[in-house]
């Protein structure tokens, strides 16, 4: 019951959200350069050109132009792109499986090398390996992702050549989905991106787990729960329940930024995404594909935000959704 | 009868800087027969909560047991494994710790860590661990126990919470009971009914009590054997009423005589001069010498040991109030 009120309540609150993001994405639209220039060829008269203006309705009052934009929007038309002369929302969402997949994999490498990463250096804060591990956090952080990406592709695939450099590989077309995970070579192409997008995150969230869990493994339940008779194993466990909700809150903001990290991830391995096509859609002032693009990237982040809330009462016992009784 | 725990000459050391060491233990002596009541009463930094966590095994990096021996029922609990010292811990030895809000780990519930506590001993079953749990809450007088059993520990009181941690630390069936301070934490009012309360528990199922506190009001009731420590040490130590009545060690004397109820009413609480030494600088000699009245030439060259006085009585020092014997 509480859930569900809880979900109608974020629902509005979701759509305030959406409504800001959308003016600001589209109080952009005329600072991003002429868009004739790009749909038209130099041949096209200046008579003409402002004939199409008119018609697309770029020379209406900038309201009247998003009171016609969110009225459409409304009915899921976010405009149609310029360059793809298709709605702009079906253009990215034939993207938003290669991101999705991308993003993805570099969450699962990031919790599966971070867990364990940060609490053996929790463990063990002294040992040889923690200092190795902590020293490497500290390059993985400062070093930007562009650059990992350009290193990664010169060792592994110009000097090894063991990796493909660019592009997404063989994928398999499911019908409402197109998948790179299923082939090997999709897989091997996945790995490059995947790591260079994770190595930002990656040393953050080692470096959080380890600080966090520290600090856990010093409280007094820890050693009452050592005084019961428990195994290691069980009082890191106490420990860790514990470490886990700073982290999930934090974890769940930094999936947004991920997102963000992708749009220089996929450049540069020319990964056919949405934060690729972002970025081309930029160079075309492909208008409508932009604001679609910041409507879209807008909502998942409501919607990840969202979520790490409700993951946050269902871990933290202390925790109640509002409304919802002691 | 022999002691159930005899701890010998116990030392534990804390690194100070790269090479040094500073000891919080410096040769404690300890014994506790079956089911008898001990008081270990002392200032902040004694050493009262390092001896307790020192006999088993808890003391936390980089501080190590630095010597000594610790027998318990014939074995020694030092050259045990890490796994059959665990059997040890909290099935035979329990502890209860200070502050009950710190104890619990806020994300579990209550039923399950009085669960894992009898798991960690043996294959049980859910049902049968819950029943024995819902028992034990019961005998700490924990109100609607079958509730409880699945509340987490925000939802409870802090004295509750105690009662929680005592029944856990009974639920094993120890033999010995090693209370670091268990009231401190707790409102004035629940203070003497959980004292109460552990004291009946400790005698209707003859287990052993260590109880470490500073309030010797409280020893004083409860407790049927006193260890005064000083500085890493044990000062003193005999029956509670008799160091009670008769302290030999001026440090005992002291701690007394600051007592409010030592004193005529409205006349004013005598302390001892002065504070004790940080124990990375201890002084040569006797250790409480600074703030002796009645130090002499020896207190500043030789450290007094714990050497048997009065029957049944131990003191550490050269100069016992009310003449040597």
């Amino acid at each position: 019951m509480h859930i569900i009120a809880f979900l109608l309540r974020r629902s509005v609150q979701a759509a305030l959200v959406m409504l800001v993001i959308s003016i600001i994405g589209f109080s952009i639209q005329d600072n991003l350069g002429d868009p004739l220039r790009e749909l038209v060829g130099q041949s096209v008269s200046e008579a003409e050109r402002d004939q199409l203006r008119e018609k697309l309705g770029l020379n209406d009052p900038f309201w009247v132009q998003y009171g016609r934009f969110l009225s459409n929007a409304i009915e899921g038309d976010l405009g149609t792109s310029y360059f793809f002369k298709r709605p702009a929302l079906d253009v990215i969402f034939d993207k938003f499986p290669a991101t999705f997949e991308l993003v993805l994999v570099s969450a699962l490498i990031i919790v599966v090398l971070s867990v364990p990463a940060g609490i053996y250096c929790a463990v063990h804060p002294g040992s040889f390996f923690s200092r190795v591990i902590m020293s490497g956090s500290i390059i993985g952080i400062s070093v930007p992702v562009f650059l990992t990406a350009i290193f990664l592709i010169w060792i592994f695939a110009v000097e090894l050549g063991v990796m493909p450099a660019y592009g997404r590989g063989e994928v398999v077309d499911l019908g409402w989905w197109d998948t790179g995970l299923l082939t090997v070579d999709g897989v091997l192409h996945i790995i490059l991106p995947a790591i260079s997008l994770a190595s930002i995150m990656l040393p953050l969230f080692i470096r959080l787990i380890r600080a966090e869990m520290m600090e856990q493994l010093g409280q007094d339940y820890v050693r009452f729960a050592r005084a019961k008779g428990l195994s290691e194993k069980r009082v890191r466990n106490h420990a860790f329940r514990n470490t886990l909700l700073p982290v999930v809150t934090v974890g769940g903001l930094q999936i947004g930024t991920l997102i963000a990290y992708t749009i220089l991830t996929e450049t540069v391995f020319q990964w056919p995404g949405m934060g690729f096509l972002f970025l081309e859609a930029v160079n075309r002032v492909d208008t409508p594909l932009i604001i679609a693009y910041i409507i879209v990237v807008g909502g998942i982040f409501v919607l990840v935000n969202t979520a790490v809330d409700l993951i946050y009462t269902m871990i933290n016992p202390m925790v109640k959704l509002p409304g919802e009784s002691a | 009868m022999s002691a159930l725990l005899e701890v010998r000459d116990l030392r534990v050391a804390f690194p100070r800087g790269r090479s040094d060491e500073v000891f919080a233990l410096r040769g404690v002596d300890l014994s506790l027969k079956r089911g008898e009541r001990l008081g270990v009463v002392g200032e902040s930094g004694a050493g009262k909560s390092m001896l307790a966590f020192a006999i088993l095994d808890l003391i936390q990096s980089p501080g190590r047991i630095a010597g000594g021996s610790i027998r318990f029922d014939g074995q020694n609990l030092l050259a045990m494994s890490e796994r059959e010292i665990r059997r040890v811990r909290g099935k035979r030895i329990a502890m209860i710790f200070q502050d009950p809000m710190a104890t619990l780990n806020p994300v579990l519930t209550i039923g399950r860590q009085m669960a894992e506590a009898l798991e960690a001993h043996g294959r049980i079953s859910e049902r049968e661990a819950r029943r024995r749990s819902v028992e034990m809450l019961k005998a700490v007088q924990v109100p609607q126990a079958e509730a409880r059993y699945d509340a987490y520990p925000h939802e409870l009181s802090g004295g509750l919470r105690q009662r929680v941690v005592i029944a856990i630390a009974l639920l094993a069936e120890p033999e010995i009971i090693i209370a670091d301070e268990p009231t401190t934490a707790l409102d004035v009012t629940i203070q003497a009914e959980i004292m109460a309360l552990l004291l009946r528990l400790c005698r209707e199922r003859e287990v052993g009590l260590i109880l470490i506190t500073h309030d010797l009001a409280v020893v004083a009731e409860v407790t049927e054997r006193l260890m005064i420590m000083y500085a890493g040490r044990c000062v003193e130590e005999g029956p509670t009423s008799e160091v009670i009545a008769r302290p030999r060690h001026p440090y005992a004397a002291g701690l007394l005589a600051s007592l409010p109820g030592h004193t005529e009413p409205g006349a004013r609480l005598t302390q001892i001069p002065g504070s004790m030494p940080p124990l990375g600088a201890l002084p040569e000699g006797c250790a409480f010498r600074p703030r002796c009245e009645h130090a002499y030439a020896r207190c500043h060259l030789e450290r007094p040991e714990l050497e048997p006085d009065l029957p049944g009585r131990r003191v550490a020092c050269y100069l016992p109030l009310g003449g040597r014997t």
